[in-house]
């Protein structure tokens, strides 16, 4: 079994299974413990309106912005590049396909007759510039921030790392670097992302999830109480 | 370990003559209660914590992304700048012993120990950050880019730390103090009753004292009773000028509640219950709390889930009552020609939602607001909140913080700084008395109780 074979057979059957199982059972964790019913009379009765802090925290209130713009653009200089040359990227688009295509029998064109959008070569390649480049920064900030600094632990890095990983590799194999077979750079792009994908439920990555339940608890919470947001 | 506290020990003397009310400043700190050795201590706070876990907790504690900007909200450091004050390092050990011993992959975690045990050493390092250096106002819990509301995380480790009996001298002994004399500075039923009988012959002022019925029932702060009495004739005359149906009781007047603050479940039940079990023996329609915004809190927020059922009765802090009363048009004030700015309590603004019932009672008293930068759910905290303005090796550290609200209120130059809590006050009293500052906070209660119309008549 070649490795291009091993990553695109096993390496990705298993990444995918404990991202699912280590994802859903992280979740399921702490989704399904109980909550205390609360008997103080609310301010306000729809607290489900306090739901709107998730789109609200999304940019911090201009009082703290200044301490925290460079944090904030940096953070989504990286995040959007590296979801956009995840999802529009042509070959990944085709990649994507082909597995739905393996577990579903069809694509999204098949279901739907619509075609998953793309982003031009060119295009892709200066947003994954952009996200390295502001992941590198982060990491920068990281080290000399004597706050960062002492709030760091091995997630903070080795989740870096993995995130990083991807784009430098994938931007690699794009352009056929140094000289090294095709099959090899793609082997190792695509094992990169796997060990993203499997080391994703253990660390801070699951901010992507938790992200909607933590600022949805709380805005609900606070929105009962008529507190600030 | 530092000195634990002996089993038998007089009270700690309080200590009335300084701006701010809390012990005299221990010869000896005894930061550490029991006789538990230090595994037991351990093993106590972690269970506490994590044993007091539900949904919300647990979500948060796997939400944080150590992204650091909530250092930025927090004003201890703000005007230090030294790290160990970000809010959520303040909670290091206990996210450890989340890890290890509560979360979804905890099995790992101690399979492989990832997260080594946290130590007695450990705590009590951390005492200084989860009670010296926060006042649990919540600042950095608006600012989490996660939602995280770290303050109510910071109040769940102060259980662990009670449990574990590494709770900070002067908040261990003015809570013990208010278990057995159901006060924490010495507001005994007696005390009280011998107060009010002397501010009403003062005062010419009808104080009501255990009206067996009556529609309202209002409650004090310790802080008040002991150092701003004159709060205690200003409510009386309101509830007169209104012509309210209304007692205070002897079964439940004192609305402090250390036990909130220092982490005492049990006592801060027991103090909260008091004040419901009075409420509802006189059939009150509204228990009105005092300036006071932990009280708030107590009783507004957490009350009706330690009595275990919805209250029979409604709960407002004054500064709520008088702008209702505004509102209905039976407060009929004098205006007062002049400039102010409004300090917000943490607890009553920021996480108890009355935000715009005092600056609509300022409003009627036609004062020209102008507004502090940042201000409302953003302000800034006086440095004194959550038991910090009691603790005297703080005292450096809240002066610091102190120049932050200085300069804020200096900035508007409004000429009357107001607040609605009684601890927000003896903070800007002991701050005013430290930097020999010229502007003295003014009590919202007692503004309005000196511009009644009806005291000119």
């Amino acid at each position: 079994m070649s490795l291009l074979d091993f990553a695109r057979g096993p390496a990705l059957q298993w990444s995918i299974v404990i991202f699912v199982v280590g994802v859903l059972w992280r979740l399921l964790g702490v989704l399904l413990l109980r909550t205390r019913k609360d008997h103080s009379a609310p301010r306000k009765e729809a607290a489900w309106k306090g739901l709107r802090l998730i789109a609200l925290r999304s940019w911090p209130r201009k009082e703290f912005l200044g301490g925290t713009a460079f944090g904030e653009v940096m953070g989504y200089a990286f995040h959007i590049g590296f979801l956009l040359a995840l999802f529009f990227f042509v070959p990944h688009v085709l990649f994507f396909a082909d597995i739905a295509r393996g577990l579903l029998g069809t694509d999204l064109h098949g279901l739907t007759g619509l075609n998953w959008p793309t982003l031009p070569n060119g295009v892709v390649t200066l947003l994954s510039a952009i996200s390295i480049a502001a992941l590198v920064a982060v990491l920068i900030h990281r080290i000399v921030s004597p706050v960062k600094r002492l709030i760091s632990n091995f997630d903070d890095y080795f989740s870096w790392l993995v995130t990083i990983a991807p784009l430098a590799t994938g931007m690699a194999a794009f352009a056929h670097l140094g000289g090294w077979p095709y099959e090899q750079l793609l082997a190792v792009h695509l094992l990169s992302a796997e060990l993203l994908l499997a080391w994703f439920p253990f660390g801070k990555l699951m901010h992507a999830f938790t992200i909607f339940a933590a600022r949805g608890s709380t805005g609900m919470l606070f929105e009962r109480k008529g507190a600030s947001l | 370990m530092t000195e634990t506290t002996p089993t038998t020990r007089e009270p700690d003397p309080l200590e009335f003559d300084q701006p701010r009310v809390s012990i005299r400043k221990p010869e000896h700190r005894f930061d550490t209660q029991g006789e538990a050795p230090d595994a037991v201590r351990v093993e106590r706070a972690m269970n506490s914590f994590v044993r007091d876990f539900g949904r919300t907790a647990a979500i948060y504690m796997e939400s944080c992304i150590h992204c650091g900007m909530c250092a930025e909200a927090c004003h201890f450091y703000e005007v230090t700048q030294d790290p160990q004050y970000t809010p959520i390092w303040k909670l290091e050990p206990f996210k450890q012993a989340y890890k290890r011993e509560y979360g979804p992959f905890a099995f790992v975690y101690r399979a492989l120990n990832l997260k080594p045990k946290v130590t007695v050493d450990e705590l009590q390092q951390w005492q200084h950050l989860i009670y010296d250096s926060c006042t649990v106002c919540g600042r950095c819990s608006l600012m989490c880019p996660m939602g995280i509301d770290i303050a109510s995380l910071v109040s769940q480790a102060r259980h662990g730390m009670f449990k574990a009996g590494l709770v900070p001298h002067e908040l261990a002994a003015v809570t013990e103090r208010a278990r057995r004399e159901g006060s924490p500075l010495g507001a005994t039923p007696k005390v009280f009753a011998d107060r009010c009988e002397w501010l009403a012959d003062e005062h010419e002022v009808e104080i009501t004292i255990d009206k067996p019925r009556a529609d309202v029932l209002c409650a004090m702060s310790s802080i008040e009773i002991m150092k701003y009495p004159e709060s205690i004739v200003a409510t009386a005359r309101i509830m007169r000028h209104i012509g309210a149906d209304w007692t205070f009781r002897l079964d439940g007047y004192e609305a402090t509640n250390f036990g909130l603050l220092t982490g005492d479940a049990a006592t801060q039940k027991e103090l909260t219950l008091k004040i419901i079990h009075a409420a509802v023996a006189c059939g009150a329609r509204v228990v009105v709390l005092p300036e006071c915004g932990h009280a708030y809190t107590a009783l507004r927020w957490m009350g009706a889930n330690m009595y275990g059922k919805p209250l029979p009765f409604k709960v407002m802090h004054i500064a709520e009552f008088l702008a209702e009363q505004v509102h209905a048009g039976k407060l009929r004030l004098r205006k007062v020609n002049r400039t102010a700015t409004f300090h917000d309590p943490c607890q009553l603004v920021r996480r108890g939602g009355a935000i715009e019932a005092p600056r609509e009672v300022l409003q009627a008293l036609g004062v020209e607001l102008r507004e502090m930068y940042p201000t409302k759910g953003a302000n800034w905290c006086c440095g004194g909140g959550g038991g910090v303005v009691a603790i005297h090796r703080a005292d450096e550290l809240r002066h610091k913080v102190f120049r932050i609200k200085m300069e804020q209120i200096e900035e508007t130059g409004a000429e009357l700084p107001v607040t609605s809590c009684a601890n927000c006050r003896q903070t800007f009293d002991d701050g005013q008395a430290h930097f020999k500052w010229d502007k003295t906070m003014h009590s919202l209660l007692e503004l309005v109780a000196d511009n009644l119309v009806e005291d000119e008549q």
